[in-house]
């Protein structure tokens, strides 16, 4: 165990872990659940039930024939009452089973564990199952599990080093259920012949580095590798780099320098998923922010309405200004209270006035603060003046495209510029730019 | 249950730094150099750095309300400004000078340039050389420290005028104390690098304009300052002049200085050669205004031809 901390950049953000050491509960099942057809990275579902329609627990309702998609299955028994557009928790429209449910929780008839003999019946099985990483990018794991045969994998990174603050979902995971982390790491690293693992945790959670430690203590080939505590930690191409060195080239995927990364709660659902066969229905959410009276972690259904889960810890004391699904560095603030809980939901975050509102933006004093944070190497300040400009050349030049939108440099302005928002905005520019076969 | 949420664009937290508080942190790293001054020109110095800083406010809170603008002297830059140029002037300066000096720095060269963070040259060095070509006798009318504050030259005017035969080199001692003639601010390298210290410890600086600057400057000086090549006297020319006093404060000004690692030390290094290039081979004895002022308007030129890679990436950038 040593610690590394090779990335260069970053912010300090403060850890407002003041739910680690909260069990997770579990909600009761919710009178109505809405499961929107998109909760991963990639082409949305298209709804396979219907109105009317009786729905069982793990039944597939949505699915798609994109390879970069993932099924979606119902997470209660009921009555489909509605399947129609709703506001995603992204703040767009995609259409949304909504069920009426029974309360019984019958399961679907169709639920078994898989069966599979190799890394290709394996990876389909992992398909069925719905699972997404489920660290908050939604990436569906069955194409991060079949990488392609030119790129040689040889470690696999579980990523638990949950940078974010207030969030303790990957935290709780590896508190209270440990030995599926570590057979679920057992399980890929069998089926897909994979030697070496690491798992990466901060250094501020030291009761998970030494649980990680006590149960890895069952294979050699599994190490624990304490980060420091720094956003962005827990990014992928940061988390590589500070577990093995390896960089990312910029658009690439892990798989070009032979690493898969997962997050811990993905490899502990593929081992209990394994066990029963019971498909990505439910998510443990961190509910915490001035405004909860009484924060959590919450075993939630998927689509279960976040107005409920609030409601579960207790309702809002002070008045709520801003709800955020995810954390406060990325997450994204929601616009009504009925959005739902989706795969790679981890938090939902109530901030009362004094949090919801930004400080006002002021003049760029070109302290340089901005590039120093970015992890990536950028020039913030340049991103966001040729995004104002709508410099099409300049922001390429300055490799916009290359942002991962950690928030660091908005963090630490000084100025508090939206520099981050102005990069999205030029990320756009370039895109809209690229399509009308301009540069 | 229906309540309207504010929503916005991530990141939703904010540290709490801000301009202010890096202001006033300069102020502070600033304030044993001014009271360095204070102590050995006497207390006239207060007076001139007192209205400096005042007509900096005055012309910042004039001319922003003229063009309209919001009122920023809460940012406390025109303070900064105010203290840097009056550390920049001869103890001796007229009053009605120290005015003209602030005008310059914060009408022309701040707030018609765009105000904060948009001035091409730093605000006080500029003043410091329009004031420098305007009022020649004024600006180099040095005195030394003590009661009675004779009229002096400079450790680099008595090294330049070589015939001068009479005045004598000040020690290294005096140099570093700030016991020897010279502007308010720039005499004491001993205050000035324990407010360097303080500003890269807060993080408010890096420390590699300032060293890289020193570094060049004392190469160049100790080969080509002496009779023989490799013989230069390099600490002095380290300790006299504005060299600290530019190197820690002025050439560091976020504004005018470049945004990374590799271009700070472009910037840094220029600074050293130019100041070098004007003090030995120049009739000026001091080079450092000139040398800041030059590499401040190539500094675009540095940021646009030090643009980094990004992290993993390979793509070039010309």
């Amino acid at each position: 165990m040593f610690v590394r901390n090779f990335f260069k950049g970053g912010a300090k953000v403060p850890h407002f872990k003041n739910t680690a050491e909260f069990e997770t509960v579990k909600m009761d099942v919710p009178e109505k659940v809405i499961i929107p057809m998109l909760q991963h990275v990639g082409a949305p579902c298209e709804p396979c039930v219907k109105k009317g329609d009786t729905v069982r627990v793990g039944q597939v309702i949505g699915d798609s024939n994109e390879y970069i998609s993932s099924p979606i299955h119902s997470s209660v028994s009921g009555t489909v009452t509605d399947v129609a557009p709703v506001l995603h928790a992204g703040g767009f429209y995609v259409t949304a089973v909504e069920i009426k449910t029974d309360g019984k929780q019958e399961i679907y008839e169709g639920i078994k564990p898989p069966v599979f003999s190799d890394s290709k019946e394996f990876v389909s099985a992992i398909r069925q199952s719905g699972l997404v990483g489920l660290g908050g990018a939604g990436f569906p794991a069955h194409v991060k599990l079949s990488p392609p045969p030119s790129k040689k994998i040889d470690t696999l990174i579980i990523n638990a080093a949950e940078c974010e603050p207030y969030i303790t979902s990957d935290y709780r995971e590896i508190i209270e259920n440990s030995w599926n982390v570590v057979s679920g790491i057992n399980i890929i690293m069998e089926v897909l012949g994979i030697d070496n693992v690491v798992i990466g945790i901060e250094d501020n959670k030291p009761e998970a580095i030494k649980e990680m430690v006590r149960v890895a203590a069952t294979n050699s080939k599994i190490k624990v590798v304490k980060l420091k505590s720094r956003y962005p930690q827990g990014a992928e191409k940061m988390l590589i780099y500070a577990t093995t060195g390896r960089k990312v080239p910029p658009g690439k995927l892990p798989a070009n320098v032979g690493v898969i990364v997962m997050n811990v709660n993905s490899v502990s659902f593929i081992s209990e998923y394994i066990k029963t066969g019971m498909p990505l229905i439910k998510k443990r959410v961190t509910v915490d922010g001035p405004s909860v009276k009484r924060p959590a972690n919450v075993e939630a259904l998927i689509g279960t309405p976040i107005s409920e889960v609030f409601n579960f810890c207790g309702g809002f004391g002070i008045v709520p200004k801003k709800i955020l699904m995810g954390g406060p560095m990325m997450g994204i603030a929601q616009f009504t209270l009925d959005t739902a809980v989706v795969k790679h939901t981890n938090a939902l975050l109530a901030f009362d006035e004094t949090k919801a509102v930004l400080p006002k933006e002021q003049d760029c004093i070109r302290c340089g603060r901005c590039v120093k944070a970015c992890p990536m190497n950028l020039l913030p300040l340049y991103l966001n003046s040729n995004s104002i400009k709508e410099n099409i050349e300049e922001l390429n030049k300055y490799h916009v495209m290359d942002c991962i939108e950690c928030g660091s440099c908005s963090y630490v302005c000084p100025a508090k510029i939206n520099l981050v928002q102005s990069i999205r905005l030029g990320k756009t520019q370039v895109k809209q730019a690229a399509a009308k076969g301009g540069n | 249950m229906e309540k309207s949420f504010i929503v916005s664009s991530s990141p939703h937290i904010r540290d709490n730094a801000n301009t202010r508080k890096i202001m006033l942190d300069v102020i502070i790293a600033l304030l044993p150099a001014s009271l360095a001054g204070v102590y050995f020109f006497g207390p006239r110095t207060l007076l001139v750095i007192l209205v400096s800083v005042l007509a900096c406010v005055l012309s910042e809170y004039a001319s922003r309300k003229l063009m309209k603008r919001s009122n920023t002297i809460s940012d406390l830059s025109a303070v900064v400004t105010g203290l840097l140029l009056a550390l920049n002037l001869p103890p001796t300066a007229p009053l009605w000078m120290v005015v003209v000096g602030a005008v310059v720095a914060i009408v022309i060269i701040k707030q018609l340039f765009g105000g904060i963070g948009q001035n091409f040259i730093n605000p006080a060095m500029g003043a410091r050389v329009f004031l420098f070509m305007s009022y020649a006798n004024h600006m180099t009318n040095w005195v030394i420290p003590g009661a009675d504050a004779v009229s002096s030259a400079t450790p680099l005017g008595i090294l330049k005028a070589e015939e001068a035969a009479e005045a004598v080199l000040p020690t290294y001692k005096d140099l570093f104390l700030g016991n020897i003639g010279g502007c308010i601010g720039e005499v004491s390298a001993a205050a000035l690098l324990l407010g360097g210290v303080y500003l890269v410890a807060r993080k408010v600086i890096g420390p590699e304009i300032p060293l890289a600057y020193i570094g060049t400057l004392g190469l160049f000086t100790w080969i080509f300052g002496g009779p023989t090549f490799f013989s230069g006297d390099f600490l002095y020319h380290i300790l006299s002049g504005g060299l600290m006093l530019g190197a820690i404060y002025m050439a560091t000004d976020y504004a005018t200085s470049p945004m990374t690692t590799k271009g700070r030390i472009i910037m840094g290094i220029g600074c050293g050669l130019l100041t070098g290039i004007i003090r030995l081979y120049t009739n000026y004895p001091e080079g450092v205004s000139f040398a800041i002022l030059i590499m401040n308007v190539m500094v675009p030129l540095i940021d646009r031809y030090t643009v980094p890679k990004s992290f993993g990436g390979g793509k070039a950038v010309a």
